[in-house]
């Protein structure tokens, strides 16, 4: 049951391309329920999967990223 | 809410004020112009991995023409603003007609200052991609530089010339650069930075002369030493693109003038953002001009915000934040530090590479934070810079994190 309700129901989900992280943390300060930083100062999400109402504040942190480290996409 | 928006600059400032306007619902038309020709890109590499070429043109770009076409943000590159007509709610292209707009954003940003010496040929500015991609030609090809103006883009070009192999001369009017953003005594320390990696260093001189040209350049100091190089850089701070709006009626004084609400004064439907705008700073109380890219995709933001709710305007009070990369130094600033009274410097043991300083105003209480090589201090302090704290909470945060990391 449970399986084909995840099927189902495609959430939203934020990828981050660690090679590209350099821990400037501005996606922290914009969204920090999903985001923080490691001691190696790069990138943890928090968060993976999100609802659709949450998509415009995930991709405005992913937008803060001075080296667009962030990806929002649809599973 | 459908209208016609013009942002003139696609730099980041206006592509992502383009992007967030979309993310807020604006559903009218978005037309961004620049006079450059190039696809919009970003700046900070310019100085440093771009410059040295470890980056690609691809690596710098601010928009994907995915992104461009599903946000559908209309691009008129190679166009330039040259007047705008407040009447008649337009801005004319030079001889390529005019362009209506119901809300303008300007994000025009600045420009390197002109170099006031006599040569020209192998004297380099640094602002724009075609800049970084003649100064890095010649620096493939030259043995030596000279480097005038030690504030971070100069000292991040310092960083990349050595990573070229050439010797690289540095010269300030200050006697430590530095200290004019962080205070003597973290001033000091970017100063043996320099000497760590052989970059010679003339500071507390100015330039009297520079004459001759590329491969044999001669560079006169006020004490009259002479400098010989093949290339020289001038990064002597910027200037506001504004003259394109002399005539517009708009106040104009060291960059656009603007409210809390990043509207031009005495304009409700005409915006600036980004390295052009000085805007009243409610927590500071006074106009502020910020150089800094996170300040103009966060200023982006707010017009946006304002754009699409009228009636439920965000005043603009952002808490500062910079960041450098000079030679195997990772450099991050938070709040104001310019002003500061007094620091309290922390080190870690475990890595002679990395320490934070945490700056206190004349009160007392904690304003600003620099981190070298320490990002994790730097989040803590950062997110305490928008509340009201004595200088021991950022501290005390900070040696909790070194007594939790573990000693090698
Ligand atoms: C080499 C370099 C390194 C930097 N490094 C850092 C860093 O490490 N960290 C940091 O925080 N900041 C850094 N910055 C600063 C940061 O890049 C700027 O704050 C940011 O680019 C400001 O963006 P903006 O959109 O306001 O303006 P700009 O980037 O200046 O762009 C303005 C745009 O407007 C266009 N334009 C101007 N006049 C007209 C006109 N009349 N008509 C049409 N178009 C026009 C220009 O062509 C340009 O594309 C650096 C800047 C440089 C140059
Ligand atoms: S903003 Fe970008 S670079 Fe900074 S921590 Fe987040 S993902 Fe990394």
């Amino acid at each position: 049951m449970v399986t084909i309700l995840e099927g189902a129901i495609k959430l939203p989900i934020v990828k981050a391309d660690l090679n590209l992280c350099q821990g400037y943390a501005n996606c922290v300060m914009e969204a920090p329920e999903f985001f923080d930083i490691d001691d190696e100062g790069l990138v943890v999400i928090l968060q993976e999967k999100f609802d659709e109402d949450k998509r415009a504040h995930v991709e405005s942190a992913a937008r803060s990223c001075p080296v667009s480290a962030l990806r929002v996409e649809d599973e | 809410m459908s209208s016609d928006v013009v942002i003139v600059g696609a730099s980041v400032g206006g592509v992502r004020a383009a992007q967030s306007l979309r993310a807020d619902g604006f559903t009218g038309s978005i037309k961004v112009i620049d006079a450059e020709d190039h696809m919009p890109y970003d700046k900070p590499p310019l100085s440093k991995g771009f410059l040295s070429g470890s980056q690609g043109v691809d690596r710098i770009s601010l928009i994907s023409e995915k992104a461009i076409a599903e946000a559908n943000i209309e691009f008129l590159l190679g166009t330039a603003a040259t007047k705008l007509d407040v009447a008649e709610s337009r801005i004319v292209l030079g001889d390529k007609g005019t362009l209506h707009f119901d809300q303008l954003v300007i994000a025009t940003g600045v420009r390197a200052r002109p170099s006031p010496w006599e040569a020209t040929d192998g004297v380099h500015l640094l602002r724009s991609l075609d800049d970084a991609l003649s100064l890095r030609a010649d620096f493939e090809s030259a043995n030596s530089v000279v480097i005038v103006g030690a504030g971070f883009i100069g000292a991040e070009v310092a960083a990349t010339a050595r990573h070229f192999g050439l010797t690289t001369s540095l010269v300030d009017p200050l006697p430590i650069p530095m200290a004019r953003v962080m205070g003597d005594e973290v001033g000091i320390r970017f100063i043996e930075l320099h000497h760590r990696n052989q970059v010679q260093t003339y500071f507390g001189m100015g330039v009297e002369s520079i004459t001759g040209s590329k491969g044999n350049l001669k560079v006169e100091l006020s004490d009259g030493t002479l400098l010989s190089s093949d290339v020289v850089v001038v990064g002597i701070g910027a200037v506001p693109n504004d003259a394109w709006l002399d005539s517009s009626g708009l106040l104009i004084d060291n960059g656009v003038v603007c409210d809390e609400y990043c509207r031009v004064v005495g304009h409700s439907n005409i915006y600036a953002i980004g390295d052009v705008a000085r805007w009243h700073h409610p927590r500071h109380g006074k106009l502020v001009r910020v150089e800094h890219w996170t300040n103009a995709v966060e200023q982006a933001a707010c017009v946006s915000h304002n754009i699409t709710n009228p009636d439920e305007l965000h005043q603009y009070a952002p808490v500062e934040y910079v960041w450098s990369d000079q030679y195997d130094w990772k450099i991050q600033l938070a709040g104001i530090t310019a002003e500061a009274d007094g620091q309290v410097i922390l080190e870690d043991p475990n890595n002679p590479n990395r320490f934070a300083a945490i700056y206190n105003d004349s009160a007392g209480k904690y304003c600003g934070v620099v981190t070298v090589n320490w990002p994790r201090a730097l989040i803590e302090c950062r997110k305490l810079l928008s509340g009201d704290y004595e200088i021991s909470v950022p501290v005390q945060r900070v040696e909790a994190l070194l007594a939790a990391s573990p000693s090698r």
